[in-house]
């Protein structure tokens, strides 16, 4: 994928020619029209057009008009505490601790923000993220979110179907993948001035998984703007895979005839597939994914109620209720495809079905 | 005479208060922040952590004591030693425990097949026998044995290193600076052979 690099200066043009005093000024006057916005009845296409405050410990902005989540589009049960989902998070742009996002993404400027849309589509170009949001009305999502290193959450996401978006651009029919990309600029990500990721962060969807109901892109959650630490302005959220799949902060959406280039599959292949179908069943080389320790629930891991009947029947989308992504039969119907055998035994899942020492040297 | 005793009690005091420090200091963010998303993983990584920082700096007393030539500050390589014991003893019932709910398969599973578990065990196994031949009683009764036996906190080091890197997951700054530390310990220590051949150990 050697698509043009977006540099930082294409969607932060204009903060680079204003002075530091000119900035301020500006934030306060998105941050009163943000307010004004967050009045009943502003309209969606404003959604995410206030900048988050500093750290999003301060009162982020209400989404108005969010249309609540249907049965099938939701996780039953409690939410994890938004302090903990907040505070808790791998965005290496803003360092590798999980508690240096909440303390550093302040620094990123949301707004404006555009998408360049490229590759294999009818309508390429630089679309504004209000434009990108006219797609759908907003809505709600409660998805389980379940990290690679098995600890797990559950939020209540806001945010628009990622399928709405990507067919108003208009794939050809060679678009047989969809890649994604976060923003580079060192100045706003101080993670970006050393290199443990090659940057910028690059994920990418199987077109079918990318059209699917439940792929999702964020632009809220727990009723408010996104904050900074957790993707804001515009996320992914793909509730049947890791989470190191829902890229945050996106500022390019390519759509491409080969399987694109990922971060974690790049650093190491032999531990984060390209698919990455949250599965139980197959441990990550290092350590096992069989328990999850869903968060704030209680101090002690949680064994997948259904790693035994898993393991013995390999039904896939046991992997599915194991991590509760959706509980709903007619939901459970749809990921079953993609998490199915097919997508497991391409060599670049997760962890194919090979044995853990033949993956050791 | 008893001037010396006091500040030897007190200089052991101020290492005891340092190490109980890292503990007091998570037990302090709980109390104000509450659990955190991962409880279990934050505790097992930051005794881990200490447990590692604790064995480098009782490490360090000695090339301290020559090169500073602070004669009273030995005993605190053992006050030191011992607490990178208790911060690893913990960091493995963390593990065992609350981790893996003390299910035999599963411990079966991450001892057999984790190699970081593996060289993390081994480092535990030579600090518990560091630990239960630190009494003055057992020095006696080992002789020299002794100082041959606890030259093995060299291998624990490198062991319980070789464990930190191999468990990271992309960002490997902090255990370099962790094994660059270890490197400058053993460096001080060759310096002060090749500058006293004749001196012997210790
Ligand atoms: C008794 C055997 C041991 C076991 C079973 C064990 C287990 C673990 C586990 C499960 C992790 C976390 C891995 C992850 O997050 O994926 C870890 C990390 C770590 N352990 Fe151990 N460990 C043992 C002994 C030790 C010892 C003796 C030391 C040091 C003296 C040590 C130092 C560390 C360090 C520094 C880390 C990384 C912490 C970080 O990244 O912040 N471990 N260990």
């Amino acid at each position: 994928m050697n698509g043009p690099k977006i540099r930082a200066s294409e969607v932060t043009d204009e903060g680079l020619f204003l002075n530091r005093r000119e900035v301020l000024r500006l934030g306060a006057v998105a941050t009163l029209g943000a307010a004004l916005a967050g009045c009943p009845g502003a309209d969606e296409a404003d959604a995410a057009a206030g900048s988050a405050p500093a750290g999003g410990s301060a009162e982020l902005r209400k989404l108005s008009g969010v249309k609540p989540a249907d049965a099938a589009f939701r996780v039953d049960g409690p939410t994890t505490d938004p302090k903990d989902a907040t505070r808790y998070n791998n965005f290496y742009e803003f360092g590798t601790d999980k508690t240096d996002p909440a303390e550093n993404a302040h620094t990123l400027r949301t707004s404006p923000w555009s998408v360049r849309i490229d590759g294999e589509v009818d309508k390429p170009g630089r679309v504004p993220l209000e434009d990108i949001l006219a797609a759908a009305p907003l809505e709600e999502r409660i998805y389980r979110f379940r990290c690679v290193e098995a600890w797990s959450m559950v939020v209540p996401w806001v945010g628009i179907p990622l399928a709405k978006v990507l067919a108003r651009f208009g794939p050809t029919s060679k678009a047989r993948y969809v890649a994604f990309e976060t923003l580079v600029d060192p100045e706003q990500m101080p993670g970006q001035r050393r290199n443990v990721i090659d940057w910028p962060y690059r994920e990418g969807l199987r077109i079918d998984e990318a059209m699917h109901p439940l792929a999702f892109l964020a632009v809220g959650m727990y009723g408010r703007v996104l904050p900074n630490q957790n993707g804001a302005p515009i996320r992914l959220v793909v509730p049947w895979k890791y989470g190191f799949k829902s890229i945050k902060s996106i500022v390019r959406i390519h759509f491409a005839a080969t399987q694109p280039r990922t971060s974690w599959n790049d650093l190491q292949p032999s531990e984060y597939g390209f698919f990455a179908n949250v599965n139980p069943e197959v441990d990550h080389p290092r350590w096992s994914q069989a328990r999850e320790r869903p968060s704030a629930a209680s101090a002690s891991r949680r064994r997948c109620p259904s790693t035994a009947t898993a393991s013995r029947s390999r039904d896939s989308t046991r992997a599915s209720i194991c991590v509760g992504t959706f509980d709903e039969p007619q939901a459970l119907d749809e990921p079953q495809a993609l998490d199915g055998p097919q997508a497991l035994d391409e060599p670049q899942a997760l962890a194919g079905p090979r044995p853990l020492k033949d993956r050791r040297r | 005479m008893r001037g010396h005793r006091a500040t030897d009690r007190l200089l052991r005091l101020g290492a005891i208060a340092v190490a109980c420090g890292p503990a007091l200091a998570l037990a302090g963010r709980y109390a104000i922040e509450g659990l955190g998303a991962d409880p279990i993983k934050d505790w097992t990584h930051t005794t881990g952590r200490w447990a590692l920082r604790f064995l480098l700096i009782s490490l360090a007393v000695t090339p301290i004591r020559r090169f500073a030539g602070l004669r009273g500050i030995a005993p605190l390589r053992r006050t030191f030693g011992l607490a990178a014991f208790a911060y690893a003893l913990a960091h493995l019932l963390i593990w065992s425990v609350l981790d893996l709910g003390l299910e035999p398969a599963a411990l079966v599973e991450d001892v057999t097949e984790r190699p970081y578990v593996m060289a993390g065990m081994a480092a535990f196994a030579i600090l518990a026998t560091l630990a239960a031949t630190s009494t003055r009683a057992a020095m006696k009764r080992l002789g020299a044995r002794w100082v041959s036996l606890h030259r093995a906190v060299y291998a624990a080091a490198l062991l319980a290193l070789l464990h930190y890197f191999w468990q990271i997951k992309a960002d490997l700054l902090p255990a370099w600076i962790h094994a660059a530390i270890l490197t400058l310990l053993f460096a001080a220590r060759l310096l002060w052979r090749f500058r006293r051949p004749a001196s012997g150990t210790a």
